[in-house]
């Protein structure tokens, strides 16, 4: 027989593990599975520093998350893959590669992916999504390669290229990929301009000074500013940032031998002529984030499509239920945010899962602090991924009120 | 073999000292350290190349490094399709690299004289046609 759990929660991030804590505090039988060798999901690559010049380290984040998990005895279960959930009256059944597993409630916290920017010849070894090398290097402590160019330019990319400036790799610039048809607005200088735009408050640094006077200027300003970005780049901890600059092609016969780059218009049209080759042994491409949701999808749970949330997102409310009685989602699944927003929606996900099992409704009062929470985390926080987060998040709520009025009638 | 690593760190600090771990990596002998997964523990050594792809034979690598990718599909002792990047090494563990498949659709055969049924498939397959080099 299989043994029945009062929850399983899939990702072990800061989402997964801030519920195991809630869920363990109320003395749940919890069990955290993820397939990464190692607890923390995507917050262990994680080292900015924060405007007040302190620096988030997310392997020590990680530790001490994990000290509070240990502390109260959660089962976590590494190596261990998801790929496919059922539910059969009240029971969910959760599929891994290491064997079934039954539990009355989950949590989905699968946290995000990367979105593809395919450039040719972007399937040579070399080549490398911008989280992989961080992974690489704050994770295994391995170096990416000698000198590299990163392909993207957005808040993500500008952490990591940084992050391997502190590590002792040559970064050569960063510039936009080559505008077909999947690149979309990452390959557009004016797109790309207003997202720096508002990222300008972040980290100090001479680019996102360039970056910060056109903060709150007009559209007229900024696109004036696409037009005269000046043709070295602008130097970000002295490396050239191009946002009038494409990759157009990867070249190797083996491995990563080179790149092509050629001046773009304000549009993103690549500037006949202009094409130079740059001698590089490892490229980053930096497409974006979106929610990995796979799981929530197989189980039914409607979607709605929400660009600030960066996609796809399953519809819940803020209490993190979503329509499937027993099915909570949290973290980077329900929109792209920063780690700090994952960890406290888990924490809201972990009571209100709780407050089910036990159907103890005094824990209503953690839920509404944990909410409010939320919002302070959101409110105070140094990494943005979109804009309009705060309207992102209302549509996905009124699309869970209009579900649950339709279900009613 | 530590020349690709990061020892030192302004801001994460020195790697400390961990355990070595020796495996193979098509029947070559390489260390890596306790916690490196097979991806990181052979870019240490400089290897990138972790499988070809099945049709073209073209060499490919990591992508995402996460698991979301499948790109660096390798054989670990008997199991086929296994991400290096998910995958920690243990000692005296048997990795090959992931291989191409023979193709029927040999690029080097005209258009006009690809086989149209598998029993043309095997006739030329008889003849030396095709790209049966796995
Ligand atoms: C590559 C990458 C780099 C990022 N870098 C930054 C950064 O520098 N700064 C920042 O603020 N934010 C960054 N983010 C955003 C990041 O998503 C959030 O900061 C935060 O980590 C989200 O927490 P989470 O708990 O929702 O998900 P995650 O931290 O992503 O954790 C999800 C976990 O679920 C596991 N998982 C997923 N699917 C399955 C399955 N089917 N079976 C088993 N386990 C599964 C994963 O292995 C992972 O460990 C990054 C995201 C990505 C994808
Ligand atoms: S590199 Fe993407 S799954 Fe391993």
């Amino acid at each position: 027989m299989i043994l029945m759990h009062d929850v399983v929660i899939i990702g072990s991030g800061p989402a997964g593990l801030s519920a195991a804590i809630a869920c363990r505090e109320n003395d749940l039988d919890v069990v955290v599975l993820d397939e990464f060798p190692k607890a923390g999901g995507r917050l262990l690559g994680q080292l900015h520093q924060e405007p007040t010049g302190e620096w988030w380290n997310g392997v020590k984040e990680t530790e001490k998350l994990l000290e509070r998990a240990n502390m109260l005895d959660t089962d976590i279960r590494l190596e261990v893959s998801v790929y496919h959930v059922e539910k059969v009256d009240d029971t969910f059944n959760i599929f891994t590669n290491k064997g079934t597993l039954e539990a009355k409630n989950i949590l989905i916290a699968t946290g995000a992916a990367e979105s593809a920017a395919p450039i040719p010849g972007w399937t040579l070894p070399g080549v490398m999504s911008i989280g992989a090398a961080q992974v690489m290097t704050n994770v295994h402590r391995v170096k990416v390669g000698e000198k590299g160019i990163v392909v993207g330019v957005n808040v993500l990319s500008a952490a990591i290229a940084r992050e391997m400036q502190l590590a002792g790799i040559d970064l050569h610039s960063m510039a936009l990929p080559a505008a077909n048809v999947i690149t979309g607005d990452g390959s557009n200088p004016i797109k790309v301009m207003d997202g720096l735009a508002r990222i300008a408050h972040l980290a100090p640094s001479k680019f996102i000074q360039f970056g910060s006077r056109f903060a709150r200027a007009s559209a007229f300003v900024r696109n004036t500013a696409v037009k005269f970005f000046p043709p070295g780049g602008v130097k970000m901890w002295g490396m050239p940032v191009h946002i009038r600059k494409a990759v157009t092609a990867i070249h190797g016969e083996e491995k990563v031998e080179s790149v092509t780059i050629c001046k773009v218009t304000t549009d993103g049209d690549p500037i006949p002529g202009t094409e130079e080759e740059v001698e590089v042994d490892f490229v980053c491409i930096a497409g974006g984030l979106y929610p990995l949701a796979e799981l929530a999808a197989v189980m039914g749970v409607p979607f709605k499509y929400i660009e600030e949330l960066g996609g796809h997102v399953p519809v819940h409310n803020e209490q993190m239920e979503t329509d499937v009685e027993g099915l909570y989602v949290a973290g980077n699944i329900t929109g792209i945010e920063s780690a700090k927003v994952a960890g406290a929606q888990g924490t809201v996900a972990g009571y209100s899962i709780a407050k089910h099992a036990l159907q103890d409704h005094s824990l209503e009062e953690n839920i509404t602090n944990a909410m409010e929470q939320v919002k302070t985390v959101r409110a105070n926080a140094s990494i943005q991924f979109h804009p309009k987060i705060d309207q992102g998040r209302a549509r996905v709520a009124q699309a869970f009120e209009v579900n649950a009025i339709n279900s009613d009638k | 073999m530590t020349n690709n690593r990061i020892v030192d760190h302004p801001v994460l600090g020195r790697l400390a000292d961990r355990k070595e771990i020796t495996f193979t990596f098509d029947g070559t002998e390489y260390t890596g350290y306790e916690g490196d997964t097979v991806a990181s523990a052979l870019l240490a050594h400089g290897i990138r190349t972790l499988r070809v792809h099945e049709e073209s034979k073209r060499p490919r690598s990591i992508y995402c490094n996460i698991g979301h990718c499948y790109e660096c599909r390798v054989m670990v002792d008997d199991a086929r399709g296994v991400r290096a990047c998910l995958t920690p090494i243990k000692e005296g563990m048997v990795v090959s690299s992931g291989k191409g498949l023979p193709n029927p659709l040999d690029a080097s055969i005209p258009p006009e004289e690809l086989p149209r049924t598998y029993q043309e498939y095997e006739e030329q397959s008889k003849e030396g046609k095709g790209d049966t080099d796995a």
